[in-house]
């Protein structure tokens, strides 16, 4: 499997974890664990980002994985970007995963506000890794701003609904300049398996694996969905249709 | 399709059953009116079931925790059902803002990070400034700060904001106007249409968490549930940044009442209005307070409640000096913060303290 390079840093693992929902610090440790991942993302309104004995971050080994905090809950631009700002200042990291999401209910990124804040953030130094709906021209626009990915929703977070955005993500990932991480709506392994195949360059889980039985198990099971998924997209894959087709009923003329 | 002519009393099985049918989390006044029916109390463990699996799928295996901090129990309001009722005599009690600190202190060293201001109506001293005030002193030890207050317009309800304050909870009490008339003799809140108004001012002002509630008891509860849900329904359509939670403070058959007085809501019948506004509104808060029993919380964590208060006084200065004061409400579960932390703990839930930073709010 080909390395996960993002903004210069190169990564083995091709699946982001999120930090959220899990039943307790210890066992989102062990899921992370298993998950193989390298880049975890933690949501800034649930961690106290200046405490060091904050629960949350305690069982992050931050020797393992890159920390990526994220702006979720943030309403507009400005939240995000103080956000941003004051996790950069409380521990140094410089990454951010962006999220402007209005609506608290299907928590769908704000495309204006999104745009927006990278513009601020990018110039202001960080590594900006925006959450946007699956929308080719923004993520063109963010390219030019100069994001580090592009993160496409499959389908709303948190709905488990699998990828439900795919005509759309396969422009993106078409005509993406920068790693494509489809974030969002993937319930289950099978999901992250089709996005991978579909050449995404990496997948965000967080719900799925949360809220399993054995978050552990299914860590592990979305790891190798990840790696199989990507080995299918660099092996190539044979191509499918619906009938056989021996025959050249249009050309057969030309060998007779 | 059902029909909203009909009364829930007319509601069969097979209502209920096509309204479990239908996406779990959409809200239809059909649906509620399916879910909240006498035929649905045969669908309990069902309902319970997916109420726990949609909370499970939508909060994650957590539960947010939060403590009450009672400023003063003036009041200019004669509300019949409450303990702060301008008429009655007792030594009514205010929190200077140097009071209120060293409460708040108390609350912040057993691990809240969740503040939520309560006072009855005393504008005259807990007023804006006073609010603000605190407010900001409050901000560097708590990351989340809301009121349940007297009802403002929404300029103040906007100054409040400004000053880091992030939602407002105010109940209606009854959305059923003569009983409402009932039990609202004088004061302010007396004007019913006003009250009516004051969500829409408190969305309008930008504030992020709306809560809305009735004051289970005062009348049929079914009819309450279904007011609710158009309620929650036209403030998430009409105000889509602001997030709508709901609460459920129960009256309690006490010695010296009445009990033919009041529609005095049954465990099952909670659970059933707790669930069935889960199965349509899949993500809003759902919030219970220490009014209820221990043994009732520790079950109703597992069927849809995302936030719980704990260790709570309801008294003005009642952490510094309990049993001080005369209480708005009796609480039934005087466990500890950390007693109910265990408690969620047990369930294979995360206690979470800290789900909002004060950042959010400039400041």
């Amino acid at each position: 499997m080909d390395k996960l390079v993002i903004a210069g840093k190169e990564f083995n693992s091709r699946l982001l974890v999120g930090t959220g929902k899990f039943a307790s610090p210890e066992v989102m440790a062990e899921a992370l664990e298993k998950s193989g991942a390298e880049i975890v993302t933690v949501a800034l309104r649930r961690v106290d980002i200046e405490n060091k004995n904050d629960d949350t971050l305690r069982a992050i080994d931050v020797k393992k994985y890159l920390l990526l905090p994220n702006t979720s809950g943030a309403r507009d631009a400005e939240e995000a970007v103080r956000l941003s700002k004051l996790a950069r200042a409380a521990t140094g990291i410089n990454w951010v995963k962006l999220e402007v999401t209005p609506d608290p209910y299907y928590l769908l990124p704000d495309p204006i506000e999104t745009l927006k804040a990278a513009e601020i953030l990018v110039k202001d130094g960080f590594i900006v890794l925006p959450y946007i709906n699956a929308d080719p021209v923004l993520s063109k626009r963010l390219q030019d701003i100069g994001t580090a990915t592009v993160m496409p929703l499959g389908s709303p977070i948190g709905s488990n609904q699998g990828i439900k955005t795919r005509a759309a993500l396969e422009i993106i990932i078409e005509q993406a300049n920068v790693p494509v991480v489809v974030d969002a709506g993937l319930g289950l392994p099978s999901h992250a398996a089709e996005a991978m195949e579909m050449g995404a360059d990496a997948v965000l889980i967080n719900t799925a694996i949360a809220t399993a039985n054995e978050p552990s198990r299914m860590a592990e099971a979305f790891k190798l969905a990840v790696e199989a998924g990507r080995t299918a997209y660099e092996a190539g894959a044979a191509v499918s249709g619906k009938n056989a087709n021996a025959s050249s009923p249009l050309t057969g003329f030309l060998r007779e | 399709m059902l029909s909203t002519q009909k009364h829930s009393g007319e509601i069969t099985s097979r209502d209920v059953e096509q309204a479990l049918g239908t996406p779990a989390g959409c809200y239809s006044p059909e649906k509620l009116l399916a879910l909240i029916s006498p035929a649905a109390e045969d669908y309990l463990e069902r309902m319970a079931q997916l109420a726990h699996q949609l909370t499970l799928q939508r909060f994650g295996r957590t539960v947010r925790l939060y403590a009450p901090l009672y400023l003063s129990n003036y009041c200019v309001n004669g509300c019949a059902y409450c303990g702060f009722n301008k008429d009655h005599q007792f030594p009514r009690i205010r929190l200077t803002i140097e009071n209120a600190l060293a409460e708040a202190d108390i609350i912040a060293k057993e691990g809240f990070r969740d503040l939520l201001l309560v006072s009855s109506e005393d504008r005259l001293f807990v007023s804006v400034d006073y609010l603000c005030e605190l407010a900001s002193k409050l901000r560097p030890k708590f990351s989340s700060i809301s009121v349940e207050i007297y009802q403002m317009a929404t300029e103040e309800y906007a100054k409040l904001f400004a000053a880091g304050i992030e939602g407002v909870t105010l109940y209606q009490e009854t959305y059923d106007r003569d009983t409402y008339r009932k039990y609202h003799h004088s004061g302010p809140k007396a004007d019913y249409d006003n009250r009516l108004s004051a969500p829409d001012s408190i969305a309008q002002a930008g504030m992020r968490e709306i809560g809305i509630g009735v004051l289970l008891g005062l009348s049929d509860w079914r009819l309450e549930t279904l007011a609710l849900g158009e309620h929650a329904h036209y403030l998430i359509k009409k105000y889509w940044k602001s997030h709508v939670s709901f609460s459920f403070p129960r009256l309690r058959p006490a010695k010296n009442v009445d009990r033919s007085q009041f529609y005095f809501l049954s465990d099952k019948n909670l659970v059933q209005m707790i669930t069935a506004l889960r199965l349509c509104f899949a993500d809003a808060g759902l919030v219970l307070s220490t009014r209820e029993s221990a043994a009732l919380r520790d079950h109703l964590i597992e069927i849809g409640i995302t936030k719980v208060s704990a260790g709570s006084k309801t008294s003005p200065g009642g952490y510094s000096q309990p049993k001080n004061a005369v209480e708005q409400f009796e609480i039934d579960d005087t466990r500890s913060p950390f007693e109910v932390a265990e408690m969620i703990k047990s369930h294979g839930l995360e206690p979470v303290w800290k789900d909002w930073d004060s950042a959010f709010i400039k400041g």
